[in-house]
C-alpha cells in the first residue's frame, strides 16, 4: 500500500455503504409508520430515534459496548452462535452505527412520507393497487427526494463517526480502523503530513456528497401541480 | 331486495356519523347509462361514492353489486378498494405527477381486474388524449388532465365508474369543453356511470336515473324526468326546478336560424341549427321560461305557445308557486305567483296554454 491512508478510508466507505443500505431498509417501515401513526407510542419512538442526535458518542458507544460485549445480551447470544466477539469487530461497528445514524435515515423519509398526497394513495388503490403495490408503485418513486436525503447524510455522518467507533471498534488495522481512528493517530503521533492528507479526503468526500444531494434534489420539488 | 335473473343492479345501504353529519342512505342504481345523484353541497354525495369505492372507514352497511355481495359488514364481508372493480374520476384529477401522461395509463392498464373490454386506442380516441400522451400531469389544464384521469378509470376495465363532479373544479368554458366527450361516452359506451353533481344542468344533460341525496339521506330516486317532476323535493323546487323532455328536430329555418323540433306534446321553435343527424334530443325545460295564459295572446315575443292540462299545483313557502303541466305523455314545470294562480283562478284538471321561452331552452344529445 503506498499511500497509508487508503486502507481506512475504503474500510470507512465499506462501513458507510453496508450502513447505509442497511438503514434505509430499516428506515423504510420505520419512517412509514411514524408518518402514518395516531398511536401515542408515537411521540416515544420519535424520541428514541432523535436519541443519537444529542447524545454524546462516547455514552452511546459506552452503552452499545456493554450490548455487544461477550457478556452483554446481544453480545452473549453472538457468540453463542458464531464463536467470534461483536466488539472490536466490523460487524460490531455496522451494528453500531446503523443505531448511530438512525436518526439521519429516519427523518429525511418520515419527512418525504408525510408530504405524500393521500389523495394520490386513494387513486392508486381505485386503480386495483394494493397497499403494498401503492406504497412501491407511487409513495415511493414520488419520496425520492426524501430517500437522496437520507442515503447522503446516513453515509456521510457514518463516514464520519469517531467516539461510537472507538468505544465499540477499537482501532485494529483492516477491522476497525477506520479513517477518523486513522486521523486521531497521525495527530497523536504528530504526522500532521498523514492526518492532512486523510482530513481533506474526508472534507473532499463529504462536500461532495451534500453537492450531490442537493443537485438531485434541486430539479425535483415535492409538488409539481 | 332479491335481483330478477339478468337484472343488473348496485343495491346498498349505508349507516355512517361524522361529527353532525349522519349519512344513512338506501337505494338501487341500475347497471346501465348515467345515474346522477344530485343534492346540495353537504348532502353526502361524496362520502356515498367513497362507501360505493370502499375508500370511507369505518362504514356499517351493504353493497350488492350485479348480484354480488361486496360489502355487508354484520356479515364481515368487505371487499377492499382494490378488489372492487370501480373506475373513481374524483373532482380534482389526481394524476401521478412522476409518471407522463402514457405512463398513468399504463399504469391503470398494467392493474386492470378482467378483460379489457375497451381498448387503449378507443379510450385515447374517445377522449382525444392522442396529443397528450409524452405530457407531464404538471403542463396539463385542468381540462386535459380531468379527459386523462377519466381514461384512466376506464382503462382498469370496471364495471362501472362513479365520478365525484368531474367538472366542479373546472371554469365554464372548460367544463363546455369536456361535456361533449361525456356526451360520447354515454352515447358510445355501454359502461355504466354513477355521476355526482351540485348541478342540474349538468345532471340533466348527461343522466338516465336520478338519485337525489338531501340531509344523508336518499329523499328520491327514478328515472331522470319523472323524479325531476315529482314534486315535493325542496332541493328541485328551488330555481333549480324544471323538465326534461325527449324531442326529435323536424326542420331547419335557415333566415330566422331556428329549428323546429317535436315532442309528445306539441312542437317548439329552438334558437341555432340542430345537425340533422341528431336523431333525438333532449331539453331542459326550467320552471321559471315557462308562464301561463288562459287566451292565445296576440302580441307576444314568445314563439312557443302550446295547449296543456294542469296536473296539480304545488305551493311552497315561496310567493310563487309549481304548477305541473300535462303535454301529450311529458309533463313540464312551471312557476308562476300565488297572485297569478288566484287571480287566474287556475286549479288543477284546467285547459291552459303554456309559453315557453325558446332562447332559454337548452338542449343536449340523447342516447
Amino acid at each position: 500500500m503506498d499511500y497509508p491512508g487508503t486502507g481506512p478510508l475504503l474500510l470507512s466507505l465499506e462501513l458507510a455503504g453496508i450502513t447505509t443500505a442497511i438503514l434505509l431498509a430499516i428506515a423504510t417501515p420505520l419512517a412509514w409508520w411514524l408518518s402514518r401513526t395516531h398511536s401515542r407510542f408515537k411521540v416515544i419512538m420519535q424520541v428514541v430515534v432523535a436519541m443519537p442526535i444529542v447524545l454524546p458518542p462516547t455514552v452511546l458507544g459506552f452503552y452499545l459496548l456493554i450490548l455487544l460485549g461477550p457478556a452483554g445480551p446481544l453480545g452473549r447470544w453472538w457468540v453463542d452462535l458464531t464463536g467470534s466477539a461483536l466488539t472490536f469487530s466490523f460487524t460490531g461497528l455496522v451494528i453500531a452505527s446503523c443505531i448511530y445514524s438512525l436518526p439521519f435515515a429516519v427523518q429525511p423519509l418520515q419527512a418525504a412520507f408525510e408530504s405524500l398526497d393521500q389523495r394520490d394513495l386513494e387513486a392508486a388503490w381505485t386503480l386495483g393497487a394494493t397497499r403494498r403495490d401503492a406504497f412501491f408503485s407511487v409513495a415511493l418513486p414520488q419520496s425520492l427526494p426524501g430517500y437522496v436525503g437520507a442515503a447522503v447524510l446516513s453515509f456521510a455522518h457514518t463516514l464520519g463517526e469517531f467516539g461510537v467507533v472507538l468505544m465499540v471498534g477499537g482501532n485494529i488495522p483492516g477491522e476497525t480502523r477506520v479513517i477518523s481512528i486513522a486521523i486521531y493517530d497521525a495527530v497523536e503521533s504528530l504526522d500532521y503530513a498523514s492526518a492532512h492528507s486523510l482530513s481533506a479526503t474526508l472534507l473532499a468526500i463529504a462536500f461532495a456528497a451534500l453537492l450531490l444531494m442537493f443537485l438531485l434534489n434541486r430539479h425535483r420539488p415535492a409538488h409539481d401541480q | 331486495m332479491i335481483n330478477n335473473a339478468g337484472q343488473r343492479d348496485i343495491e346498498f345501504a349505508y349507516r355512517l356519523a361524522r361529527g353532525d353529519f349522519v349519512l344513512d342512505a338506501r337505494t338501487e342504481l341500475p347497471m346501465r347509462g348515467i345515474c346522477g345523484i344530485f343534492g346540495r353541497s353537504g348532502a353526502g354525495k361524496t362520502t356515498l361514492l367513497r362507501c360505493l369505492a370502499g375508500l370511507e372507514k369505518p362504514v356499517e352497511g351493504r353493497l350488492n353489486v350485479a348480484g354480488e355481495v361486496w360489502e355487508d359488514t354484520p356479515g364481515g364481508i368487505c371487499r377492499a378498494v382494490h378488489e372492487r372493480r370501480i373506475g373513481y374520476v374524483f373532482q380534482e384529477p389526481r394524476l401521478f405527477r412522476h409518471l407522463d401522461v402514457s405512463g398513468n395509463l399504463d399504469y391503470a392498464e398494467r392493474r386492470r381486474r378482467g378483460p379489457q373490454a375497451l381498448g387503449r386506442d378507443r379510450v385515447v380516441e374517445l377522449l382525444g388524449l392522442e396529443a397528450l400522451m409524452g405530457r407531464r400531469p404538471g403542463t396539463l389544464s385542468g381540462g386535459e388532465a380531468q379527459r386523462v384521469a377519466i381514461g384512466r378509470a376506464l382503462l382498469t376495465a370496471p364495471e362501472f365508474v362513479l365520478m365525484d363532479e368531474p367538472l366542479a373544479a373546472l371554469d365554464q368554458a372548460r367544463r363546455e369543453e369536456i361535456l361533449p366527450f361525456l356526451d360520447r361516452l354515454h352515447a358510445e359506451l355501454s359502461i355504466p356511470i354513477v355521476y355526482v353533481s351540485h348541478n342540474v344542468d349538468e345532471i340533466c344533460r348527461l343522466c338516465d336515473f336520478l338519485v337525489v341525496l338531501d340531509g344523508g339521506r336518499a329523499v328520491a330516486s327514478g328515472e331522470l324526468q319523472s323524479v325531476l317532476v315529482r314534486g315535493g323535493l325542496p332541493v328541485l323546487s328551488g330555481r333549480d326546478a324544471g323538465s326534461v323532455v325527449e324531442a326529435r328536430p323536424e326542420k331547419y329555418d335557415a333566415d330566422d336560424d331556428l329549428t323546429l323540433v317535436s315532442f309528445s306534446g306539441g312542437r317548439l321553435w329552438l334558437p341555432g341549427r340542430i345537425a340533422a343527424d341528431a336523431r333525438r334530443i333532449r331539453l331542459r325545460i326550467r320552471a321559471s321560461d315557462v308562464s301561463l295564459c288562459r287566451e292565445r295572446p296576440n302580441d307576444t315575443t314568445i314563439l312557443n305557445i302550446l295547449p296543456s292540462t294542469i296536473r296539480h299545483i304545488e305551493s311552497g313557502p315561496n310567493p310563487s308557486v309549481l304548477v305541473h303541466l300535462t303535454l301529450g305523455d311529458d309533463e313540464i314545470l312551471a312557476r308562476v305567483t300565488r297572485r297569478s294562480v288566484r287571480e287566474l283562478k287556475l286549479s288543477a284538471g284546467d285547459a291552459v296554454l303554456a309559453q315557453i321561452k325558446a332562447a332559454a331552452v337548452r338542449y343536449s344529445p340523447s342516447s
